[in-house]
């Protein structure tokens, strides 16, 4: 199958690949899976004060495109509030990357990321 | 007729292989091209339509994964398709550990040690499954299923690693 070439780019060169020390309050923790394909994603975004999101990184075990996906989302979101960053869909992910039907579920394994990761800091939280 | 009133077997998780496999060879023999020789062509159409169901079906019934995966289609569960995530934190950690694993591996001990370890956690998931489709615990059991998926990628990541 061929890969777009933002595919290729984001596959080459994944920008954002690491990890930060979960345990910090600051940091949001996301992870999902995709059963059909066995592909994993960890998205890990640091959260100041106010909301926004200042960095954001990732670890993903799977295909060319979901590897793109999670590079392509932690780009998007620095800057933006947890709000905005919610919003985000997995339809203007795979817009961007142009991936083909049976990659979709990559885009919307990057969006749930998002979603965890919000969840996670949401219940870190709580109090 | 589903996959399992074709062998006539109950829709049950568990099977006897060697059984199943003897009434996939008894009813492929009734559908034998040599036996449709002489036939019209609609009844030698009509043996190649059947043998391909009954390969489709044996191929469904014998994996266990499958089977489950087919149990629960018939329960109104329809897995195969599906594009939803799994959101297991533990369990999708776990899988972190093990990809990371597999990406240092360097010798055919560490690589056997691994495959063994690997299905440990498979038997373990598969025995929960069982035990899931049998007590008609459906969601659990699908998430079960899910679960297994993974193993299954990771035992092909292993085998990959192997060749």
């Amino acid at each position: 199958m061929a890969y777009s070439e933002k595919v290729i780019d984001h596959y080459e060169n994944p920008r954002n690949v690491g990890a930060f020390d979960k345990n910090d309050p600051s940091i949001a923790t996301g992870m999902v899976g995709a059963p059909a394909c066995g592909d994993v994603m960890k998205l890990q975004l640091k959260i100041n004060d106010n909301g926004i999101i200042e960095d954001a990184k990732f670890k993903t075990y799977g295909c060319g495109s979901a590897i793109a996906s999670s590079s392509l989302v932690t780009e998007w979101v620095k800057g933006k509030s947890i709000e905005e960053a919610a919003q985000l869909k997995n339809t203007q992910i795979a817009e961007e990357l142009a991936l083909p039907p049976v990659k979709i579920h990559c885009s919307i394994l990057a969006e749930d990321a998002i979603k965890a990761a919000i969840e996670d800091y949401k219940k870190k939280h709580a109090n | 007729m589903n996959h399992f009133e074709l062998f006539d077997l109950p829709a049950a998780f568990n099977l006897d292989a060697a059984d199943l496999q003897q009434r996939y060879r008894k009813l492929q023999q009734t559908l034998h091209p040599d036996r449709f020789a002489n036939g019209s062509q609609r009844d030698k159409l009509l043996a190649v339509q059947r043998t391909a169901q009954l390969n489709d079906a044996y191929q469904t019934l014998r994996n266990p994964l499958l089977r489950a995966e087919y149990i629960l289609q018939l329960r109104g569960l329809d897995l195969a398709h599906e594009q939803t995530t799994l959101q297991d934190p533990e369990f999708l950690m776990a899988q972190m550990e093990w990809r990371e694993r597999i990406a240092e591996l360097n010798d055919w001990e560490e690589i056997d040690a691994a495959l063994r370890d690997l299905a440990v956690e498979s038997r373990d998931l598969q025995s929960e499954l069982e035990q899931q489709i049998n007590a008609e615990q459906n969601e659990a059991a699908a998430n079960s299923i899910r679960k297994l998926k993974f193993m299954l990628k990771l035992e092909h990541e292993l085998e990959e690693k192997s060749e």
